[in-house]
């Protein structure tokens, strides 16, 4: 083991010995897992599209880190790392790429559409853009409320593009709602680089006609980025109002899985490489004697484990059953016993149907979902 | 005749009706140095440049808008968005606006707008990218709905399209992307809007297949014809708005048997629409029931084995035409 230097963490800007480690550690198992992930798509066993992080770690982290267990996180279709970092478990996480019933969301959203409700990962949503007002309606249930809860909403700079980016602005400042936007900046909006799609490429000035203020992080950065968005919370949480942040970073991996990377040269990815987050950070703990060699590859190889433990849970995981298809479109209750519907008139009618006729306690579909109900729910039903 | 892919037939189409009219020009997300999301607008950047074919920002609402300004005022826009899920973003725009200018403005002007996207489920793109709703489209007066099959409709009708003054609601199918099929060499080769084909002829049941499913019915009626002894006639009405309903209907007439096949949900289908004309005008022509097969009443799943049971294939199909059968 290597000596420890007695450098102090602070010196480097660097959170307690403790904390800099278990962010390290989250921003390894975002990398190993969608390593991971893309290899089981190349299998096949990861259907649709699926889109990695990779290179984004430290805006992951850093950024998710500022939050407490109360505040609300929203991401988009690129979040495998986010409900991982707000605490959802791997194995569901993986189990949900594998589109089986052990996923977070029974294998319903798949890998562009994550939730995690009990961790307060509120989603990531395909539709680019559509989650900006929902991150605002989070922020006005809190307020009404007068819950102590601010929400983070992560989007991507194409995203900035689109009218909700305006509109939510222009509401959540006039309504002083408590709401940090951020724009994870990772330079192109699929095939079209920034210069090429947005008029400001000062991102973070894109709020302040609308009255949001914005600042800007080092997103290759944990701690700058951390900092940052500490503040931003606090203005949100404290002074009631939104802000915007723009943390700048980049994709290492092409937009999804089937990207030929036509519009970006191979030189301009190494040198953003050269940045790499989670190889950054690590020598930083290194340098500063949080960590020591044997310790980081010992921790590599513990997250790998955990990896591979993840993908084998995945793959023991049932695929949901056909019975299932119907489930979870509506509450039902005395407004909705079940619904009558006529597609596909197969000789077995489907349980949509069976259900206007029988009384809603003998449904097998809610005694059935009753006994799924997965434990963040229960929280749910408290609050609600 | 040349063998080519429907998404090669859609871009000779774009090609040539842009040599054609210098004021034929493109908008849409990434289809200029990315190619396209579906690789239909490959290499026109190239040939044509950045005043022709336009990298957008991500702004359906206002992409879409601005095709139909630039329509109303001299140019033939084609506005791309990526699937017809996104097109939602810009319903305001076709529905609002496109659909009713000429009609609010008593009218004065034109919207000679294209606005085109695939749809289609089948590849595991869960509930926000993989529907199908060319019955939306369908709803609205104001536009015209194509839904084209074959690699020569494609073309055929996407030409017509954008000669055509009217906005058209253009809707591609992904699965369709990649099937080969002769294509004339013609360059003016078109299909006419309102013209349905017949795709197979039979006598015993009259089976409409829209977009993708008049392939699944095609084949449907292979196995109906070699293990049923049943011989159905496949039409694939290809544009829905203007639809031909007297091919339909001299079909039912003749068959007296109707079965509609879309992947679209079932409440207030092209099924559901189709099936009420069909019983106005031929009540007594019908010896069964009017089937519909339709997709599933729920979002598109992401778990394969849901997906796959969430839009109909060629069994389903068999089984509703047998249906019509048993149920005298
Ligand atoms: C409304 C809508 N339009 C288009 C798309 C297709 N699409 C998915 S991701 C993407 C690029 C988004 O870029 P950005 O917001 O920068 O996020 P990033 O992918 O870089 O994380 C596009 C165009 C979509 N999903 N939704
Ligand atoms: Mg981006």
């Amino acid at each position: 083991m290597a000596e420890r230097v007695a450098q102090p963490a602070e010196q480097a800007g660097l959170p307690e010995p403790a904390v800099a480690l278990e962010w390290l550690g989250s921003m390894m198992l975002i990398r190993r897992f969608e390593e991971r992930a893309g290899e089981m798509y190349a299998k096949a066993k990861v259907g649709g599209f699926l889109h990695l992080a990779i290179g984004e770690e430290a805006t992951i982290v850093g950024s998710t880190r500022a939050l407490r267990d109360q505040d609300y996180l929203i991401s988009t279709y690129r979040s495998h790392g986010h409900t991982l970092a707000r605490g959802s478990d791997p194995d569901r996480v993986m189990a949900e790429l594998f589109g089986r019933v052990d996923g977070l969301c029974r294998g319903r959203g798949g890998s562009m559409h994550m939730f995690d409700r009990e961790n307060r990962f509120m989603g990531g949503y395909g539709i680019v853009g559509g989650n900006l007002p929902l991150a605002a309606g989070f922020a006005l249930a809190s307020d009404y409320l007068e819950r102590d809860e601010v929400t983070l909403c992560q989007f991507g700079d194409g995203a900035s593009n689109q009218g909700t980016f305006g509109e939510t602005m222009n509401l959540a400042a006039l309504w002083k709602l408590p709401v940090v936007f951020m724009i994870t900046n990772n330079q192109f909006g699929m095939g079209t680089a920034l210069e090429r799609h947005s008029a400001i490429t000062d991102l973070l000035r894109k709020g302040e006609g609308f009255g949001v203020p914005g600042m800007r992080c080092d997103g290759m950065d944990a701690v700058d980025t951390y900092n940052v968005t500490s503040e931003a919370l606090r203005i949100a949480r404290e002074e009631r109002r939104p802000t915007l942040v723009e943390a700048v970073t980049y994709r290492f991996r092409g937009h999804s899985m089937a990207d030929p990377e036509e519009y970006r040269t191979k030189e301009q990815v190494d040198e953003w490489r050269k940045r790499d987050p989670l190889t950054v950070f690590g020598d930083q703990l290194m340098e500063a004697g949080i960590l020591s060699e044997d310790e980081r590859e010992a921790m590599d190889r513990d997250t790998i484990e955990r990896v591979d433990r993840a993908v084998a849970f995945a793959d023991a995981s049932p695929h949901p059953s056909p019975n299932d298809l119907y489930d979870d479109i509506y509450v039902l209750g005395d407004q909705v016993r079940g619904w009558y519907s006529v597609d596909e008139r197969t000789p077995t009618p489907h349980r949509g149907e069976d259900e206007t006729a029988m009384d809603r306690a003998d449904l097998p579909h809610a005694a059935e979902h009753a006994a799924t109900t997965p434990p963040g729910d229960a929280s749910q039903r408290e609050e609600d | 005749m040349a063998v080519m892919r429907y998404r090669e037939a859609l871009n000779s189409a774009l090609r040539e009706e842009m040599e054609r009219d210098p004021n034929v020009m493109l908008m849409g997300e990434d289809i200029g140095v990315f190619n396209g999301a579906f690789k239909v607008t490959a290499g026109l950047l190239d040939e044509f440049g950045e005043k022709r074919v336009r990298d957008t920002p991500i702004s359906e609402n206002t992409i879409v808008g601005m095709g139909v300004g630039a329509a109303m005022t001299g140019l033939r826009p084609v506005v791309e968005l990526m699937t017809i899920n996104f097109s939602l973003l810009a319903m305001d725009q076709i529905v609002n606006h496109a659909a009713s200018i000429r009609y609010m403005f008593g009218g004065q002007v034109r919207v000679p707008l294209v606005v085109r996207m695939p749809q289609g489920a089948g590849h595991q793109l869960g509930p926000t990218h993989s529907h199908s709703w060319e019955a939306l489209y369908l709803h609205v007066p104001g536009l015209l709905v194509a839904v084209p099959t074959t690699a020569a409709d494609a073309k055929g009708l996407l030409k017509s399209a954008i000669r055509d003054d009217n906005p058209v609601v253009f809707i591609e199918h992904e699965y369709l992307y990649g099937q080969r099929g002769e294509v004339p060499d013609d360059e003016d080769h078109t299909v006419r809007f309102g013209e349905a084909a017949i795709r197979r002829e039979g006598s015993d049941v009259t089976i409409v297949g829209i977009s993708r499913m008049a392939l699944t019915s095609a084949r449907a009626a292979k196995t109906l014809s070699e293990e049923h002894d049943v011989e159905a006639e496949v039409i694939d009405p290809r544009t829905l708005r203007p639809l031909d309903l007297d091919t339909i209907l001299a079909s039912v007439r003749k068959t007296n048997r109707c079965v509609i096949v879309e992947e679209g949900w079932p409440h207030g289908g092209v099924g559901a629409n189709l099936a009420a004309l069909i019983q106005e005008q031929a009540f007594d022509d019908l010896d069964a029931p009017i089937q519909r097969v339709t997709g599933a009443d729920v979002p598109m799943p992401y778990s394969k084995p849901l997906e796959q049971i969430a839009f109909p294939h060629e069994p389903q199909v068999v089984d509703a035409v047998l249906a019509t059968f048993r149920d005298r």
